[in-house]
């Protein structure tokens, strides 16, 4: 991930900021970030391996296009930072679990293709509602992102939609199988709402999204999908969090060793 | 939407002869990349506008247009500027024309291509032999930027470059 261009400057004046603002910002940015880079991540695992050319396709097309997007925030976020040993790499692969800001709901494996299509579509759902938010930040940098993201997200939802309507309303296995995932992921849909100090901090400031204004439309939205699809909305009252304070589920150590095999074996290295 | 370019004329030849890493008959000129170049102190600042962000072909495309200034004598930087976001609408004329001659259908108007790759309708023309009785095979194609279809009169598959905008 290391080439000789540079990304825009923003005319925010980082100068300008305290070391405390700086510290929000630098974790808001991861927090969005992480998401984009956990999830890619979990498509990545699916290259070669996905149930049929074309859905492997998406799915590392779909990959690619967040470790695009990641590159761009933690290109941003290092340069936040105002620490030098701090890149794009280095916020990729040297971080440590508990340093790592994404949400459980990405994290959760590919289970089968009914559970990857609904992780998918949970997300992308609150992707693109989040995006559409984080284009009007006070933040140019971020907003930048946000505009050139939204397209590409815009793809993604119509993917995922589009599957579960067709795994939903389709034969009674998929039926079956998708309401499955539905029902077991619906827990996770919570924390994507939950905010965190840097959140706040940024809400405030007016460059973060206040996430909480987007929890009902995000629920009609796939709401709206799931019963096109004949699927149940599921009831259950409980709900997982803790990805965004660094408190991930059994699964994150995995990913992570895979992830970061190569920079921990290999330091410093390059493609 | 016309573009916002700032190119100065005796470094157009240069830019014009690095293409698109994926798509060979595309120069970055016509994809419409390139925002501005400027010769400043004996250094051509280039700032180029990424097509999709996870698109590889960009880091390709920056390292090319640096050696293709090296080889005409001149050290380029450059710099990715995500604002404006790249569209589709800024492939040039003979961009779109190129692309068709590869074999990738070139994109259509954002309605249209909402029609072809949502409501199914039969729009996209086969490259190979002009028919539109095609079908989408996938809205994913072989890389970021393009969706598969069939066609249905010569069964020969093609890619149709999605719109952006
Ligand atoms: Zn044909």
């Amino acid at each position: 991930m290391t080439n000789n261009s540079t990304t825009d400057q923003s005319s925010l004046p980082l100068g300008e900021m305290s070391e405390g603002q700086r510290g929000n910002l630098h974790n808001y940015i991861l927090g969005i970030a992480d998401n984009s880079l956990i999830l890619g991540q979990r498509l990545g695992e699916l290259c070669g391996h996905g149930p049929s050319l074309e859905t492997d396709i998406a799915g590392t097309n779909i990959s690619l296009d967040l470790f695009g997007q990641v590159r761009s925030y933690f290109q941003y976020a290092a340069q936040v930072s105002g620490d030098d040993t701090v890149t794009e790499d280095t916020l990729a692969f040297m971080r440590i679990e508990r340093e790592y800001k994404n949400v459980l709901l990405v994290e959760q494996p590919n289970t089968d293709f009914g559970y990857t299509i609904v992780r998918q579509f949970l997300f992308d759902a609150y992707h693109l509602l989040f995006l559409r938010e984080l284009e009007k930040s006070t933040d140019e940098t971020l907003s930048a992102i946000a505009k050139k993201s939204i397209k590409e997200v815009s793809y993604h939802w119509r993917f995922s939609s589009d599957w579960i309507r067709r795994l939903g309303d389709g034969t009674s296995e998929s039926h079956e199988r998708v309401q499955e995932a539905v029902t077991d992921l619906w827990m996770y849909t919570d924390e994507l709402f939950h905010q965190t100090e840097a959140d706040q901090a940024m809400i405030a400031e007016g460059i973060g999204v206040d996430t909480s204004k987007l929890k009902d439309i995000y629920y009609k939205m796939i709401s709206d999908v799931l019963e096109e699809a004949t699927l149940e909305i599921p009831v259950g009252k409980y709900f997982h969090k803790g990805g965004k304070q660094g408190i991930h589920s059994e699964h994150m150590g995995y990913i992570l060793s895979d992830m970061q095999y190569m920079q921990r074996t290999f330091p410093n290295m390059e493609w | 939407m016309s573009i916002i370019q700032n190119i100065q004329p005796h470094l157009l030849s240069i830019l014009e002869s690095v293409s698109d890493p994926e798509i060979p008959v595309l120069s970055i000129m016509d994809m419409g990349v390139v925002r501005e170049a400027i010769e400043t102190d004996g250094i051509v600042q280039v700032k180029i506008t990424p097509t999709y962000s996870g698109c590889p072909a960009m880091d390709v495309i920056g390292d090319d247009i640096v050696s293709a200034f090296a080889k005409a004598g001149k050290k380029a930087k450059i710099t990715l500027v995500l604002s404006p976001a790249w569209t589709t609408d800024w492939i040039t004329p003979r961009g779109r024309k190129a692309l068709e001659d590869y074999g990738i259908a070139a994109p259509l108007s954002p309605e249209a291509d909402k029609d072809a790759l949502l409501g199914g309708k039969k729009i996209v023309k086969c490259t190979n032999c002009g028919s539109t009785e095609t079908h989408l095979v996938s809205q994913f194609g072989s890389t970021a930027c393009k969706a598969l279809f069939k066609c249905d009169t010569c069964q020969e598959p093609f890619d149709y470059f999605k719109c952006l905008k």
